[in-house]
């Protein structure tokens, strides 16, 4: 059986990636069940250790979100939903990254007036197999059992993600990260309490909470400029995805191409790609575009809905910036003018 | 990415600052070194009747009940001397807040709103109200003082073993 997004057919590296990413959707639900009911169980009066529950709480959104983005991807364009469903991505990524950010607020707010309060956070005894134990054991051995786990998930869960083009599992990737580091922090501050500092327990938080919280915001910001339909990026967000560029180059080394631009935008795994080409001499054959297009296609996985149209000049109206882009391209000498040859496969269907 | 970087170098070395300023006394420690104060010194308990927990004898005389006994006993595990201070739950619990008390008696139940003011002990018995919801029965040690909580915790839960 083939998978799809939309009506892309995902090549065998990305399909299987996509069955491994939602089998360890499932093992991240099924660890998080677990986590949150043995934090609940030892949580005693820490704020660390409240924060690391409520954190555990949160961190269901993402792989839900993922689950069912993936679930909405997967249909066809229908008449309704010419472009497909792709955008599922997009809405799931904006809302495992509110969860983050919503994390990372009430962690900062929690500790921050624990701190300014001067709360000192009593630990006391409790009865284990009747023997008395100072809580703060169970409570170290809660947070390495449920902090240990999300580093493997999120190790397993980036590559997946780069690979798939996939927003919302980096997100999920990235909030195991923060479960591991809250855990830490945790034990951090349960033994600054065992050692009498009653502010390490609030200063280890706000430590942790502040880290996770600026970089939600961050990626906050990626999320929704994506829905926005900003030019395409890399999985992370950080650069100008790399086919942008490829796509231009190789309209521009056909021969019969004089002049190409393109506009990318990124519909969540897939890309959606405008292409403006002026021929050197008269109008094309329809066969010639066809190849042309085909071409591109073949570039890379994640393209498929591509249009291309023969213009007389390239239409700055709709290629902002390409006067600037003209000036790139001449003063960076054309990087390499590869891929050239229509119609030819994709070389590696890994994406960047 | 991160996931092992700088972020764990940092929580090691605030662990190691950690160790090397705290982990030399007792564990858990106090902040305010409550135990220290009290072992062989002067054990300051607010009480507010509820018999037969605690009940006020007089002007003159020590108050008296179970909850009585058992910090009697609990202050000569320690060789201290109580010096009693009778009044409201409320005054007493702001009494304590302010560590003017080490501890605070008066038949409390686990489920008494002074949780976030005190700490609330290892239940030393569990009671059962007339309409047979189970209520266990606590003292009020200042927050954070972790070592005498957990001195004070140890000793109840001895009594408990007892009976």
């Amino acid at each position: 059986m083939t998978t799809t997004f939309g009506h892309t057919e995902l090549p065998d590296e990305q399909a299987d990636a996509l069955r491994k990413a939602v089998r360890l959707a499932w093992v991240t639900i099924g660890f998080l069940v677990l986590a949150v009911t043995l934090v609940y169980v030892v949580m005693g009066s820490s704020q660390a250790m409240k924060a690391a529950w409520v954190e555990d709480l949160l961190s269901f959104i993402p792989p839900i979100a993922f689950l069912v983005a993936v679930h909405f991807a997967h249909r066809r364009p229908s008449e309704k939903h010419p472009y497909g469903l792709h955008r599922s991505i997009g809405v799931g990524h904006l809302v495992a990254r509110t969860a983050l950010v919503a994390m990372g607020a009430f962690m900062v707010f929690d500790s921050g007036t624990g701190l300014i309060a001067a709360e000192h956070p009593p630990v006391g005894l409790m009865e284990i197999a009747g023997r008395p134990v100072w809580s703060g054991w169970p409570m170290i051995v809660a947070m390495v059992l449920t902090g240990v786990p999300p580093v493997f998930l999120g190790r397993a869960k980036m590559p997946l993600a780069s690979t798939l083009h996939d927003r919302v599992l980096y997100a999920d990737a990235d909030m195991n990260k923060a479960d591991w580091m809250t855990a830490a922090g945790s034990i951090v501050g349960i033994l600054g309490i065992g050692a009498g500092l009653w502010w390490a327990d609030s200063a280890a938080a706000l430590f942790i909470s502040g880290s996770i919280l600026s970089d939600g915001v961050r990626n906050l910001r990626v999320a929704t400029s994506a829905l926005m339909d900003a030019q395409a990026t890399s999985v992370d967000g950080k650069d100008t995805h790399p086919l942008v560029d490829e796509v231009d180059e190789l309209l521009r080394s056909l021969p019969w191409v004089a002049e190409a631009g393109s506009r990318v935008r990124d519909l969540g795994h897939v890309f959606h790609i405008e292409s403006f080409v002026v021929p050197s001499a008269g109008a094309p054959s329809l066969g010639t575009l066809r190849d042309a297009r085909e071409a591109v296609v073949a570039l890379d996985w994640k393209v498929q809905d591509m249009t291309l149209v023969p213009v007389e000049e390239l239409p700055e109206e709709f290629l902002p910036g390409l006067s600037a882009r003209d000036r790139r391209a001449q003063c960076g000498g054309r990087r390499s003018r590869v891929r050239a040859v229509p119609g030819r496969q994709p070389s590696s269907p890994t994406s960047r | 990415m991160g996931f092992t970087g700088d972020m764990m170098g940092k929580l090691l070395v605030a662990f190691a600052v950690l160790c090397t300023s705290g982990c030399a006394s007792s564990f858990p420690a106090d902040p305010d070194g409550t135990l220290d104060r009290v072992t062989d010194g002067v054990l300051r308990v607010g009480v507010s009747p509820n018999p037969p927990w605690t009940v006020l004898a007089g002007e003159m005389a020590d108050p008296e009940g179970l909850e009585v006994d058992l910090v009697e006993d609990f202050a000569a595990s320690i060789d201290a001397d109580i010096e009693w201070t009778p009044g409201g739950e409320g005054d007493l619990m702001d009494q304590l807040e302010r560590s003017e008390l080490d501890l605070v008696v008066g038949g409390l139940t686990a489920k008494s709103p002074w949780a976030s003011h005190a700490a609330l002990t290892y239940p030393y018995t569990t009671t059962t109200a007339e309409d047979g919801t189970e209520e266990k029965r606590v003292m009020a040690a200042p927050l954070g003082e972790n070592a005498f909580l957990v001195e004070l915790e140890a000793f109840l839960l001895d009594q408990e073993a007892e009976r």
